[in-house]
């Protein structure tokens, strides 16, 4: 088979998973396109990038998390703080904005690596306890209000203006999962990561510095999450520390409808972005939707929906895993 | 997970000096966690020994305790149940629609009123039921299985009332947050009474034992004739309930019933309270009395800082580390 082809090439239940994702997003794509005149108009496909984008790379630490066995609730909290850190930061230098945003989701990621790997407290208590921590954080420092960016040191550009056309943002997303596809496919540490996933015990036995691996996956996770909220600052001119309600329920819905098994040992970079754009295409779809007037859902529909999606594809999941297993 | 989990005493008497620290502190470290917290506000909180402030804390904890007592039972089965705030909200958006006449036109207020109370906790009830069925059914792990109504909750609640605040003023159906009995508060009464009940049915009955067997190996509990998938439906309509009563309870107590707020964070304290009080969040235990301890902590410690002048989100970086320090503490104390 052709190496282009290659990741289309159905060899487990995983892969059928995710052919179905990208399926249904060239689906709602056609079906979008069709249906709305402006659908895929430069401005929707723009705009669509640039507000998906925080999502898309938050989504792809999540789904190095959850290939190991793990997860992640505190990217969101994380987010949100990262945003206050980088509004804080950006009036004396662009770059002390992006480069304090990322810092402090870092830290958070290094704390969840030492609380998993050195205090052995499960990824999910360890991430939730920082998830409290770090919206803490964020508030206090933001004294529980927004913070204005400034617009002098050119911060703003981060998140609001195109390169070659596309949205920064956008790029930087692009950059980050080719990124993360080249660790993971190509790099000995991605098939730790794997390993890891699929057996921690096993893992440890060959040889592999378990928890090093663990550890670095949570501060990656922490540090996209840091780089999501210095996006979200730049964009909105604001450090938002109540933001990023729900973000780690959208990462980890967008890392499952892509068909990664949230059992870990097994699962795909370049289907997490097509399941983070897949979830986002459903909110776009309703907006339109609305749009023509024939129905008028309200935005309250938008989790109703995003659950029923959660829904359907984990009882697929289900079912292919049992019919794997049975197999 | 390999450990293999009975809920047979350990022999104390070859334990280290470092492991017996441990399993102190997991066996009384909430309860002196507790008593630290009171004796430091007796000291240094202005009017803390008042009835006013132990009204307000025991109301406040008690919506904690209702929720954590059923978080206890799920968490002891090896589960874990996320969706409970958002089955508070939809059970409160549920039970003014019924009193205030959205449904059908009210004719018996009384009849309303019981009504309001018996729906909203059968429909969450049901929901539970439902989390529980993707558990046993699909072998979905819990946190994913509640993680759909988790997101898909608050949006029903909120698309019952459109977003829209429900204000009203209804004293049969307050009673519950507002009233009193024989002096206590209803709702403390209620929790009690919850309390009470479950504590009984994990030490008496045969449901409460096989809920311990569930959590501590589940093969095992199958091969000896445990229905395991009952067990597990069981405490997931359990959980929904008790999450749809403790909603009833908050916005009776507001008058108002905010779809976007009811609940909103407390799947996080009911974990905590569970964490903290020392049932164990891999199963295999259900420490009720612990949970209650966990959940008062909680409350106390949020209160400590408030009623000192340290900011809501100073409290938020506390909770963080109590969570982790309890859990800490419950493993090590576990593993010696």
């Amino acid at each position: 088979m052709h190496t282009l082809l290659r990741p289309f090439a159905i060899k487990s239940s995983g892969d059928i998973a995710r052919l179905g994702v990208l399926l249904a997003l060239f689906g709602l794509i056609l079906f979008g396109a069709l249906r709305y005149d402006n659908f895929l108009s430069s401005y929707n496909i723009l705009s669509f990038l640039r507000y998906n984008s925080m999502f898309a790379l938050i989504a792809l630490g999540m789904a190095f998390v959850i290939i190991t066995g793990g997860i992640d609730l505190s990217v969101g909290g994380t987010a949100a703080m990262a945003s206050v850190v980088a509004a804080l930061l950006s009036p004396w230098h662009w770059a002390a904005g992006l480069l304090g945003g990322m810092a402090a989701g870092c830290a958070v990621g290094a704390l969840n690596g030492f609380i998993i790997t050195k205090m052995r407290i499960q990824p999910f208590i360890a991430t939730l306890a920082t998830m409290l921590a770090a919206y803490g954080t964020g508030l206090l420092i933001a004294n529980n209000q927004s913070v204005s960016v400034s617009y002098d040191s050119g911060f703003t550009v981060i998140g609001q203006d195109d390169f070659l056309g596309f949205p920064i943002p956008a790029w930087i997303a692009l950059a980050a999962y080719i990124l993360g596809w080249l660790v993971l496919e190509k790099l000995p540490v991605g098939r730790h990561v794997l390993a890891i996933g699929d057996g921690e015990a096993t893992a440890g036995l060959m040889g592999l510095k378990v928890e090093r691996t663990l550890a670095a996956v949570y501060l990656a996770s922490g540090t996209l999450a840091g780089l999501a909220g210095v996006i979200l600052a730049s964009q909105f001119g604001a450090g938002q520390p109540t933001e990023g309600v729900g973000w780690e329920l959208f990462a980890i819905a967008s890392v499952v409808v892509g068909g990664t098994l949230l059992t870990g040992g097994s699962g795909s970079v370049g289907a997490t972005l097509a399941g983070a754009l897949l979830l986002a295409m459903v909110f776009n779809i309703l907006n339109f939707e609305n749009g023509l007037g024939w129905i008028s859902l309200s935005a309250y529909w938008q989790s109703v929906i995003r659950g029923a999606f959660l829904l359907v594809v984990v009882v697929l999941q289900a079912k292919l895993m049992a019919r794997h297993r049975s197999a | 997970m390999t450990t293999i989990e009975t809920p047979a005493p350990q022999p104390s008497g070859t334990l280290s000096p470092g492991s017996r620290l441990f399993t102190l502190a997991s066996r009384y470290g909430t309860f002196v966690a507790f008593l630290a917290l009171i004796v430091f506000n007796v000291a240094v909180t202005p009017n803390f020994l008042s009835w006013q402030t132990l009204n307000v804390n025991l109301t406040q904890v008690a919506t904690i305790v209702i929720v954590a007592t059923g978080m206890t039972l799920v968490i002891a089965t090896g589960g874990i149940d996320l969706s409970v705030g958002s089955l508070m909200a939809i059970a409160g958006a549920l039970a003014p629609m019924i009193f205030m006449g959205q449904f059908w036109q009210v004719e018996n207020m009384a009849f309303a009123v019981a009504l309001a109370f018996l729906l909203p906790v059968v429909v969450a009830g049901l929901f539970g039921l439902f989390n529980g069925l993707l558990v046993t059914r699909f072998s979905i792990q819990p946190i994913i299985a509640t993680l759909v109504l988790f997101i898909a909750g608050r949006g029903i609640a909120q698309v019952m009332t459109n977003g829209n605040l429900q204000v009203f003023r209804n004293e049969g159906f307050q009673f519950i947050a507002m009233g009193r009995i024989a002096g206590i508060p209803a709702q403390v009464v209620l929790m009690t009474v919850i309390v009470a009940l479950t504590f009984a049915m994990i030490r008496y009955t045969v449901i409460g034992r096989q809920i311990i067997a569930v959590g501590g190996n589940e093969k095992a509990a199958r091969l000896t004739g445990v229905p395991v998938k009952r067990v597990k439906l069981f405490v997931y309509m359990i959980s929904g309930a008790l999450a749809g009563l403790a909603g009833l309870v908050v916005v009776a107590r507001n008058s108002a019933s905010d779809a976007n707020l009811v609940g909103l964070g407390m799947e996080l304290d009911a974990i905590a309270a569970v964490a903290v009080g020392g049932t164990l969040l891999t199963g295999g235990r259900a420490n009720i009395i612990g949970t209650v301890l966990g959940a008062f902590v909680i409350q106390l410690v949020r209160y400590t800082l408030l009623a000192n002048g340290v900011p809501d989100a100073a409290a938020l970086i506390v909770k963080a580390g109590l969570i982790v320090l309890a859990v800490f503490i419950q493993q090590r104390a576990d593993k010696s």
